[in-house]
């Protein structure tokens, strides 16, 4: 099949527009775009930006609610408006592609592998034997490295869904979408549930593929690093608009929008060299958009003129790189990388001891021989892919997870298994705050009642008189710079990150020594991560508060913690002070871990 | 101590405002009759329960008195005509409406607030508690409800408290599981475990934590269960093993007049049309209620 | 998977050993004097001596309780206290009409509530599913006495058409099929009465997997609307249609109780509601433990059809 003139542009959006059918308000606006054969144009926003719903317009699709209402998207110099529902079908998955976000919830559960691979045949080439079809399948598989060593092929296309790995699932379909060998292909964050090690592998699989077959790319994600890693070009999105687009070099080490500065800033570094710091604030919904530049009210640079009317794209350098700001010559002096600050007091006596800790559910043992000590005024990090007993591990600690033998003591007393044997000055001392804040309030009590509860639980200095708790509830709230008008209102009033704001508020309210932190910004963007992070890091410097912070996400850990712990399949197989462990690490697993998690310094740097 | 004494949440007087929680509720009832169907539904259960309790102030004559020839046709000095044994059928149907009303009622009581219970407690207690409550819940739904209000009847005769208790009883199995599946979702989630990480009580988790995230699959099991009460009731004094003559009843009235379905329509028409009419409206308000609640617990996340 | 078939068996031998232990307690094994109980006030001592010594009511309650069960187990169902005939003798051709009766109404009520379901979904909002939800909505709300006097008003009076019988008389020694106009009206009933449940239950579930990532998926890999309903919506969504028809199927056994009364059918529910006006003890316990009997089955038969369509229950074993 020819490869596209790589001088045409195989992709062209023409200032696209997307309504919510509804309410008539724009999901995405002025959305200009183009991707070249042979390359990849990376997609970057946060939640809710409306990056998915771009990629999903490239398919002519777009999901139920939306409506396009204005522009155009060209693909290999057809418009899409002037197709009929026939000919968009031909064009999906035959002309473009789809690799999905989750494919463990994308490739159907009741349909054999083989058979969701050779429908996509079945449509597209008609003319096509059943020989002939079986044979392409085969080559598909071959492509992106299936059947996994020692499993036949035709055993493997028998299986089902769930009977795959993560891994193997988003190679099927990687497989699928590359099986009609497509000019374009939209990459929906498809490696987001993936462990750094598969996500490593998924992506050399789908830039050779990319490269081999010179298919254009939209590489939609919310993770910089990776796009840093991938893309040619990059566009930023915000609130539903393009704010900046250019060659990757461009917005990587020259960003002008302060949106992305701002964002680049709050991407933890590996290396340890720049703080990281949050943008405070929401990104707005439809509805609630400003008049003006939607990032106004969250802009240090905001002028008069910014809330008047929306900038249009300045070029920059040599006319590639395009930004919606009218403070852009400023920008990259008025925003610049904040140093790593100083390192924290020497930290004091041992609050939590885990000794020989073997936990199992059922008759399954998860952790093997688990053994560490948190120190007062000391951030431990617990870090590992899932399934690295991290969590569980978490859970003894707090006693949400009963069934282990060795001992964990607090303050050198060793505790009862269960929460609910333990005293209440225990579960005072060891507070846990959960990975999910959107699970982790009752969304039928308000913020102040939550809040009051722990403190009638836990009662502050003062008692529990109602006076004295209606004003300590306040405080908690201040605490995490929360106002304190937030009591009122009911969780599902706030924001992602004000939630988990509000869950350590909570936790804080009980005064504990030591604070359990369970991957608690996992479900949170990457600005609003770096947010608690700071609130975090300002929290121990003021209360001395010791931590355990649990994450997958290694960057993070260099930016909190103290003395990190690496652990696999239920055992620990590393630990030491962060700093040794992230240069000199001596465990090959370390080492693995550390080489495969992509970084923007590091992507730019080759 | 009430399930109401137990989920009335201090820290609910302390901070916060509670007048918001009263607005949530004032916002579901807003959307439940905002909605066609919502309207329909509260104007015909306010019609027919009117009627009911309403109707014996209006009757013209004593429900069990003859006052003319067996199945006088309508018109004449009786607007609905006489039934089978020459009593009033409009002073028997504005009558009869009442033991239908108060019997399901009851029943329905019973039954959401046992299977309640149950279904809270097998989803927060889980394990071997779980499958021993849900195997008794699987025993009693093994026979269709009408035959376990039969079956009782066989034994202890036709009482009115014995309809009431045996509905109700064939109802909590099927609550229990519609308030277990719901309740499980919510079992799931971190606030639960937090709950528990801090010490609270179990009958505080259950009763302050979990209850108040089912009440709204509680309501509509409610309605539901009303609905099909109403049916079963009436449905057992249609049989002739649930009230007994010369009770005046809407489902018996049909058992008496239905032979002369053909002569004098009256005596079945109207107490089926009441019938019919309530379980639609009943059931109308549940569905608009059950959609109002989905929307605005969307609408939240 | 044979040791889950084999586990769920078991299970319904279970249940089933408690509903009889129920049957029992709820008729005969209560304190007091059952035989009292049931022949009245009025009884003569003769007609109390025989009805105690039929029941082994003499003898302790577990005792009485294994001689009515290894009866039953042993095809002995007891004999009638009305008729003092066997109830075998009695039950028996009223079992094969209801059964017919019965058949003939799942086998329309199923296909036509999935079919249904199907099209609500996929026309979803559109007039079609407004009118159609609307419609089985009401008919949910209406008792089956309710629907089955108003057909027999419609179809069966002088009012608006008489075109079939108002009461379904079989002659005596002939069964259901062999008089199929009378058997009309309860199925029409019992087709009523249930398809708007597993409709509305089709129709959500449908609802849910169009929403799916990989209906979705299906979608954007360009395949034909029908492949994308049929192949990949479709067998998703079956499951939770097929566990409510074994529930309304096993429903339907005790519907029939009222239709079969309306319409003075002569099956297994208006035998059991002269039962237990007769207060016929050994009859009430013989029908009421086929029906248990029917529920049980039944659902062990979804469950196997369930595993079968959901290839990952059915591989679960490798």
């Amino acid at each position: 099949m020819a490869v596209a003139d790589p001088a045409n542009e195989a992709v062209a959006i023409r200032n696209l527009r997307i309504d919510l059918v509804s309410s008539g308000e724009d999901i995405v606006d002025q959305i200009v775009l183009d991707v070249r054969a042979g390359e990849v144009m990376g997609l970057v926003g946060e939640s809710g930006s409306g990056k998915t719903t771009v990629g999903m317009a490239l398919l002519g699709y777009t999901r139920p609610g939306g409506k396009v209402v204005g522009g155009d998207v060209v693909i290999d110099g057809r418009s899409l408006n002037a197709l009929r529902e026939g000919d968009l079908r031909r064009l999906r998955g035959g002309t473009v592609s789809y690799i999905p976000q989750d494919p463990g919830t994308a490739l159907n559960p009741a349909l054999r592998i083989g058979r969701q691979l050779s429908e996509m045949l079945e449509a597209h080439s008609p003319g096509m034997s059943e020989k002939e079809r079986e044979a392409r399948v085969r080559e598909a598989c071959e492509e992106v490295a299936l059947p996994p060593p020692g499993v036949d092929i035709e055993e493997f296309l028998a299986r089902y869904t769930h009977q795959l790995s993560g891994g193997q699932q988003q190679r099927v379909a990687i497989a699928m979408a590359f099986a009609n060998r497509p000019h374009v292909i939209v990459c929906d964050e498809p490696t987001t549930g993936l462990d750094v090690t598969t996500q490593a592998r998924v992506l050399a699989t789908i830039r050779e593929l990319c490269q081999v077959h010179g298919v254009a790319a939209l590489y939609v994600s919310h993770d910089l690093a990776v796009v840093a890693d991938l893309a040619d070009h990059v566009a930023v999105m915000y609130a539903g608009r393009i704010v900046e687009r250019g060659p990757r070099d461009a917005i990587f080490s020259h960003p002008r929008h302060p949106y992305t500065r701002r964002l680049l800033r709050a991407v933890p570094d590996l290396q340890g060299k720049r703080a990281v710091v949050g943008i405070p604030g929401r990104a707005p919904l439809p509805g609630h958009r400003p008049t003006g530049c939607f990032f106004t009210p969250r802009c240090e640079l905001a002028i008069d003129r910014c809330s008047e009317e929306f900038p249009s794209p300045t070029a920059f350098e040599d006319g590639t790189h395009l930004v919606c700001c009218y403070r852009a010559d400023e920008a990259p002096r008025q925003i610049a990388v904040v140093e790593n600050g100083s390192p924290a007091a020497p930290a004091g006596d041992v609050v939590l001891a885990v000794s020989h800790v073997d936990a199992s559910y059922g008759s399954h043992q998860i952790l093997h021989d688990v053994d560490f000590e948190v120190r007062r005024n000391q951030v431990v990090a617990l870090v590992g892919e899932s399934g690295s007993g991290k969590t569980t591990t978490a859970r003894c600690v707090a006693g949400l997870h009963r069934q282990y033998t060795g001992a964990i003591s607090l303050d050198g007393a060793k505790l009862p298994e269960a929460a609910r044997r333990r005293s209440a000055e225990a579960r005072k001392r060891i507070q846990y705050v959960f990975q999910n804040p959107y699970s982790s309030l009752n969304p039928r009590r308000t913020i102040g009642q939550t809040i009051a509860r722990q403190l009638h639980l836990f009662p502050p200095p003062g008692g529990s008189t109602r006076a004295n708790i209606g004003a300590k509830v306040g405080e908690c709230l201040e605490r995490v710079a929360l106002s304190a008008d937030a009591a009122s209102r009911y969780p599902d009033q706030l924001s992602g990150g004000e939630r988990q704001r509000v869950a350590i508020a909570r936790a804080l309210a009980a005064e504990p020594a030591l604070l359990v932190c369970d991957e608690i910004t996992s479900a949170l963007d990457v600005s609003v991560q770096a947010a608690i992070v700071e609130l975090l890091r300002e929290l121990r410097e003021k209360t001395g508060l010791s931590m355990l912070f649990i994450t997958h996400n290694l960057a993070l850990i260099r930016t909190i913690a103290d003395k990190v712990i690496v652990m696999t399949e239920g055992k620990i197989v590393e630990a030491g002070d962060t700093i040794d462990v992230f240069t000199q690490p001596k465990a090959e697993y370390t080492q693995r871990l550390l080489a495969n998690t992509p970084t923007v310094e590091a992507a730019l740097s080759h | 101590m009430s399930v109401e004494a137990v989920a009335t949440d201090e820290a609910a007087q302390l901070v916060g405002a509670p007048s918001i929680r009263s607005r949530q509720w004032l916002v579901l009832l807003k959307a439940t009759l905002r909605q066609t169907r919502g309207k329909i539904g509260l104007t015909l259960t306010t019609v027919i329960v009117g009627f009911a309790l309403l109707g014996p102030l209006f009757a013209p004559h004593n429900p069990n008195a003859f006052v003319a020839v067996p199945n006088l046709a309508p018109g004449g000095h009786l607007l609905f005509g006489a039934d089978a044994l020459g009593r009033d059928v409009w002073s028997r149907f504005l009558h009869g409406g009442w033991t239908v009303l108060s019997m399901s009622l009851a029943a329905t009581l019973i039954g959401v607030g046992l299977g309640l219970v149950v279904g809270l407690s097998a989803a927060y207690l889980g394990g071997w508690a779980d499958e021993v409550l849900m195997r008794i819940a699987d025993v009693f739904m093994a026979f269709p409800q009408i035959v376990l209000a039969l079956l009782l009847v066989t034994a202890f005769g036709p009482k009115v408290y014995l309809i009431i208790l045996c509905v109700g009883i064939s109802h909590a199995p099927r609550v229990a599981r519609v308030i277990r599946g719901a309740a499980q979702q919510v079992v799931e989630r971190d606030f639960i475990k937090a709950a528990e990480a801090v010490g609270e009580p179990r009958r505080r988790v259950i009763f302050g934590e979990l209850l108040p995230n089912v009440i709204s699959p509680l309501l509509v099991e409610f309605g539901l269960r009303l609905t099909y009460s109403i049916g079963l009731i009436a449905g057992i004094n249609f049989l002739g093993l649930g009230l007994q003559p010369p009770q005046a009843d809407w489902g018996l009235m049909i058992q008496e007049n239905r032979l002369s379905l053909t002569v004098q329509p009256m005596g079945v028409l109207l107490p089926i049309i009441a019938i019919a009419l309530l379980t639609i409206g009943t059931n109308l308000l549940t569905d608009a209620f059950a959609r109002a609640a989905i929307g605005i617990d969307r609408g939240g996340d | 998977m044979t040791r889950f078939l084999i586990r769920r068996i078991l299970l319904g031998i279970l249940i089933l050993l408690l509903v009889s232990i129920v049957v029992f307690a709820a008729t005969q094994g209560l304190p007091g004097n059952a035989a009292r109980a049931i022949l009245g006030r009025q009884a003569t001592p003769a007609r109390l001596a025989a009805l105690t010594k039929q029941l082994h009511l003499n003898e302790s309650a577990p005792a009485q309780y294994w001689h009515w069960l290894s009866g039953i187990v042993r095809g002995h169902l007891g004999t009638s206290a009305a008729t003092q005939g066997s109830v075998s003798s009695l039950i028996s051709a009223p079992l094969a009409n209801s059964a017919f009766l019965v058949f003939i109404s799942a086998i329309i009520a199923v296909p036509l509530s999935i079919s249904l379901g199907v099209l609500m979904a996929v026309k979803r909002d559109k007039l079609t599913d407004h009118g159609l939800s609307t419609g089985t909505l009401l008919l949910a709300a209406l008792p089956e006495f309710v629907i089955g006097i108003g057909l027999a008003l419609l179809l069966a009076t002088a009012y608006v058409w008489r075109a079939l019988p108002s009461v379904s008389i079989i002659p005596p020694g002939e069964h259901a099929w062999d008089v199929p106009k009378v058997v009309v009206l309860p199925a029409l009933t019992l087709i009523l009465a249930v398809t708007p449940y597993i409709s509305r239950i089709m129709r959500a579930s449908m609802v849910e997997v169009l929403h799916s990532d990989y209906v979705t998926m299906a979608r954007l890999k360009g395949l034909p609307n029908r492949t994308v309903i049929w192949r990949h919506a479709v067998p998703n969504a079956i499951v939770p249609a097929i566990q409510v028809s074994a529930l309304q199927l096993a429903y339907m056994a005790g519907g029939i109780v009222v239709v079969e009364y309306v319409f003075s059918y002569n099956g297994i529910g208006t035998q059991l509601v002269n039962a237990v006006t007769n207060r016929d003890v050994p009859t009430v316990q013989a029908l009421v433990m086929i029906i248990g009997a029917v529920y049980v089955l039944v659902n062990l038969l979804a469950d196997l059809l369930t595993i079968v369509v959901t290839p990952r229950l059915r591989t679960a074993g490798r």
